[in-house]
């Protein structure tokens, strides 16, 4: 190797021009004067962590990692990526009570889920908002996802063989979400892939992708959950010769990207195989493959693309599909974060920001009025659903409810 | 205050200057101090900011090794701010020969440095980015400094004393009465302003252009321009100063500084013509890059910041062609009893280690003439802002919750942080982001620190040293010193003069990122500012 032929830094840190455009687009530096900006917290910061932790400053909390910086940067600089990197380094303070409860979706849920009538009553009591606001600082002003019953792994298990009878075959990676608080979107994938001649199978076990552990300072357990879901990957794409798809833009990004990136979790040989269902789908549509859509469907959908989207650089996917579905009438809203970043939002000191962070997305989908508001990602859907009244699916529910049985 | 007459005055802004003008201020001496340009814009200036623990000539010199170790345990006491106890390791590479780390500890420990011969697994443990490859390493007690700040706290104590400070003001000739040198002719180089000082007692401490000053008073110093290139990389890949084990050679250091880390250096001869215009040659930016791999095979592929070269003031001794084998060791030269001429001393030789030994020899030596008989107090009297050990102490006593641009003030300023404005968003704004400079610290240098252009308050406060060297923060700065010194002219000038330096240092490596920032920073003040 010739020397100086290229230059190598952390997430490409030194390749930052300081050109600042990442500052413009960075949703909290908005709302949050105490919040460095990405800059600052990113590259700058980097070059004075690299001199002694010390500089470290506990200020990045407030970083959403929604990873608009890096959809900005024209440098390919890991701006979110070296936030959350030295988070995860230098951040001494242990996770409040709060931030694990947050953090352990997989463990909540199936606490909950024998109990979901009860749970669901509860946590929608004013009363027991204020307790949870008063001792455990989560804002009594939000509203929490109701658990489902029964849970999608139990659902799809009972039809195994029925999917297991189709010629093709894909892996479903349905995240804590499908399988906790909403099997109905699991079940609407089920619905689109069987249409078009192919059969879900369940990963081994998967865990909780992990996001909110790593974002909440569990990095630890969240390396676990990276390890072993990465393992039950392999096997599903290297011996079972399956794709894995996924529903939601969150746990895809973290499989594919934040476990080498921030955990240091190498899936380079399965990372091309972990894909948004929606990319799928798209891909076997243009490949040839049909839908029978139902005639006289009718439905009028604004589509926003969530984050976690933004940065996979896959949003166009789900606009094609829901523009291809006859009778929808659709509307791209404006590229914006929706300020609820997992938990982030779900923490009293962040509510404010949070909804700040929003506030322009909830006032165009105000004005345009839509029947649905459709979205990869089911923390969007939480925030858009308690701030705007307006209900939100996912794309895969709204082509499930389009397509004849 | 106008008073044209002191007791002693010293040339030279340099860290010899500066220390013996606080030297003599602390003995009670009115003093006054003359450069041409800045402080620390010579040698000083233009190093590797290795505090060192003196191994380095152990073997060859062990005379300048025992004055170094001495001297770094002192600044390690008086001048914790400006300095950073990294510790350094000299490593043994397969093509060296292992034979001579014994002789070489031998040595260091002969000097009373404390060395201490390191399995190369532990070598490879403490610092990371070290040449996996190497068969021995020796751990001593290096560590780094910097001389701008070193030379600006001195410069400020001896203000704090009563001494006056003349900077950008060049001497055009010296005053003699008879056989004494009583004063010197001077001219404001901003100004063109003449004007006369007298002392019965002047010290020449401009370094390699001290062969200049002696000339004015018709002796004869004989310097020898040795050159020596460096390469600052854009952050920092090694935490403790890398060294080789082996004699000493071109570019087999790199020293951890601040936010960079800084690899050389070249040794060439060069007329003394060229002092005042040394560039950086693509043969050197190889060499260094090259030799310097082998100490950091990362720095093979970290981006690289700036190239800059210093002049060694080393006296002439013998004809050595390379320079390696000069002794370092400290000149003070009496003119009384060597050349017949009163009242002129010349401190020379030495280095940026051992200035405070040199400053206190000149001082003795001047205190001996005036008749004065006071005790040298410098080794144990801490500078303006290293009364505390460490800048987190200084920190959380300042701040309750320190921002990183307050902690990293607290790194650059030690106590001296607590004059900052702060805890209003004009004062917290960021004037320099790549190494958080609030616009309260600029205007706490503006007004302490005799600041007369971008290029002084880069040396003062770092503003412009970090990877976008002056793209962002050179015109805010701007706007700052036009409002202090009332004209924006100048400051147009100023800005234009700043970036044109800063382009100097980043041609001899400009490719890659630094030649993108280079051009990304045209753009701005070309086509966004219209300059």
């Amino acid at each position: 190797m010739k020397a100086q032929e290229y230059t190598v830094s952390k997430h490409n840190f030194e390749e930052c021009m300081k050109c600042t455009v990442c500052t413009v687009y960075c949703p909290v530096l908005q709302v949050n004067p105490l919040y460095p900006g990405p800059k600052q917290a990113g590259p700058d910061g980097e070059r004075l962590r690299l001199k002694d932790p010390f500089f470290f400053n506990y200020t990045l909390k407030y970083c959403m990692n929604c990873k608009r910086c890096e959809v900005a940067c024209p440098s390919g600089v890991g701006v979110a990526d070296l936030i959350q990197a030295s988070r995860i380094k230098y951040d001494r303070t242990p996770p409040k009570l709060r931030d694990r409860i947050l953090a352990s979706t997989d463990l909540m849920g199936s606490l909950a889920r024998p109990f979901a009538p009860v749970v669901n009553a509860v946590t929608g009591l004013g009363i027991a908002k204020s307790v949870m606001d008063a001792t455990l600082k989560i804002d009594h002003r939000r509203s929490f996802p109701k658990y489902s019953g029964r849970s999608f792994e139990a659902w799809l298990r009972k039809r195994a063989a029925q999917q297991a009878a189709f010629p093709e075959q894909v892996a479903y990676f349905h995240g804590c979400y499908v399988n906790y608080n909403n099997p109905q979107l699991g079940k609407d994938l089920v619905k689109v892939l069987n249409a078009l001649g192919v059969g879900v199978q369940l990963l081994d076990h998967e865990k909780c992708c992990g996001i909110a552990l790593i974002t909440n300072g569990m990095s630890k357990q969240a390396t676990r959950h990276a390890e072993h879901n990465v393992g039950i990957i392999r096997q599903a794409v290297l011996e079972r010769r399956l794709p894995v798809v996924t529903t939601s833009s969150s746990c895809t990004l973290t499989l594919r990207d934040e476990y080498p990136n921030l955990l240091g979790v190498d899936n380079a040989d399965v990372r091309a195989s972990v894909l948004m269902a929606v990319r799928y789908i798209f891909e076997r549509l243009e490949a040839g493959a049909t839908l029978r859509f139902k005639p006289g469907f009718r439905k009028k959908v604004a589509y926003h693309v969530p984050c976690h989207m933004e940065r996979l650089g896959w949003g166009v996917f789900s606009e094609r599909l829901l523009r291809m579905i006859p009778g929808v009438e659709f509307t791209l809203l404006d590229s914006a974060c929706c300020g609820i970043a997992g938990t982030y939002g779900f923490k009293k000191e962040n509510y404010e920001a949070s909804q700040a962070v929003g506030a322009a997305l909830f006032e165009q989908i105000r004005s345009v009025d839509p029947e649905v508001v459709a979205c990869d990602c089911e923390t969007c859907k939480w925030q858009i659903e308690m701030s705007t009244g307006y209900r939100v699916e996912n794309p895969i529910s709204i082509l499930a409810e389009s397509i004849e049985q | 205050m106008n008073t044209r007459e002191f007791d002693v005055i010293i040339l030279g802004g340099g860290i010899t200057g500066a220390g013996t003008q606080r030297d003599c201020a602390m003995r009670g001496l009115r003093t006054l101090l003359i450069e041409r340009s800045d402080i620390a814009t010579g040698a000083t200036g233009r190093n590797h900011g290795l505090l060192h623990s003196g191994a380095r000539y152990a073997v060859n010199d062990p005379e300048s090794a025992a004055e170094c170790i001495r001297e770094n345990r002192i600044l390690r006491r008086i001048a914790s701010h400006c300095i950073e106890e990294t510790d350094g390791l000299f490593i043994t590479l397969p093509e060296d020969d292992l034979a001579y780390q014994q002789t070489f500890e031998d040595a260091c420990r002969a000097a009373g440095i404390g060395a201490e011969i390191i399995d190369p697994d532990l070598a490879r443990r403490l610092e990371p980015s070290v040449n996996p490859s190497l068969t021995g390493a020796v751990r001593v007690p290096d560590g780094s400094v910097d001389p701008f700040r070193l030379c600006a706290a001195n410069m400020l104590d001896a203000k704090l004393h009563g001494g006056q400070v003349r900077l950008h003001t060049e001497v055009t000739g010296l005053i003699r009465e008879g056989d004494a040198v009583v004063g010197v002719h001077t001219r404001n180089c901003q100004t063109g302003e003449a004007a006369d000082y007298f002392a019965p007692v002047v010290v020449n401490a401009c370094g390699i252009w001290g062969q200049h000053i002696a000339g004015l008073a018709d002796v004869k110093v004989g310097m020898y321009p040795s050159k020596g290139a460096l390469l600052i990389f854009a952050h920092r890949i090694n935490r403790m100063v890398i060294n080789r084990c082996r004699k000493p050679s071109n570019a087999d250091i790199l020293v951890p500084g601040d936010t960079v880390c800084v690899i050389g250096t070249t040794s060439t001869r060069i007329p003394f013509e060229e002092c005042d215009r040394v560039a950086v040659t693509p043969d050197e930016v190889t060499l260094l890059i090259t030799e310097g791999a082998k100490l950091a095979p990362a720095l093979s592929s970290t981006r690289i910041l700036r190239a800059y070269a210093g002049v060694r003031p080393l006296v002439s001794a013998d004809d050595d062609p390379t320079g390696r084998n000069i002794s370092r060791g400290i000149v003070c030269l009496d003119h009384e009893t060597r050349d017949g001429l009163k009242g002129f001393v010349t401190i020379t030789g030495g280095k940026l280690m051992t200035y405070r030994l040199m400053a206190e020899i000149a001082t003795d030596t001047v205190c001996r003439k005036l008749g004065v008989d006071r005790a040298c107090e410098t080794a144990t009297t801490p500078l303006p802002g290293s009364e505390e050990r460490s800048y987190e102490a200084v920190a959380r006593k300042i701040w309750e919750a320190p921002s990183t641009a307050q902690k990293a003030a607290a790194a650059r300023m030690g106590t001296g942080a607590s004059r900052i404005r702060s805890g209003n968003r004009l004062d917290d704004a960021l004037i320099c982001e790549c190494e958080e400079v609030s616009v309260g610290e600029i205007e706490n240098a503006i007004g302490q620190l005799e600041v007369s252009s971008l290029t002084d308050l880069r040396r003062r406060t770092r503003v412009g040293m970090g990877t976008c060297q002056g793209e962002f923060c050179a015109c805010r700065a701007a706007g700052l010193l036009a409002r202090a010194h009332g004209c924006v002219e100048r400051e147009r000038k100023d800005l234009a003069d700043f970036l044109q330096e800063r382009w100097k240092g980043n041609f001899p490596i400009g490719w890659g990122d630094t030649l993108r920032e280079a051009e990304y920073t045209q753009w701005v003040y070309k086509h966004v500012l219209g300059l």
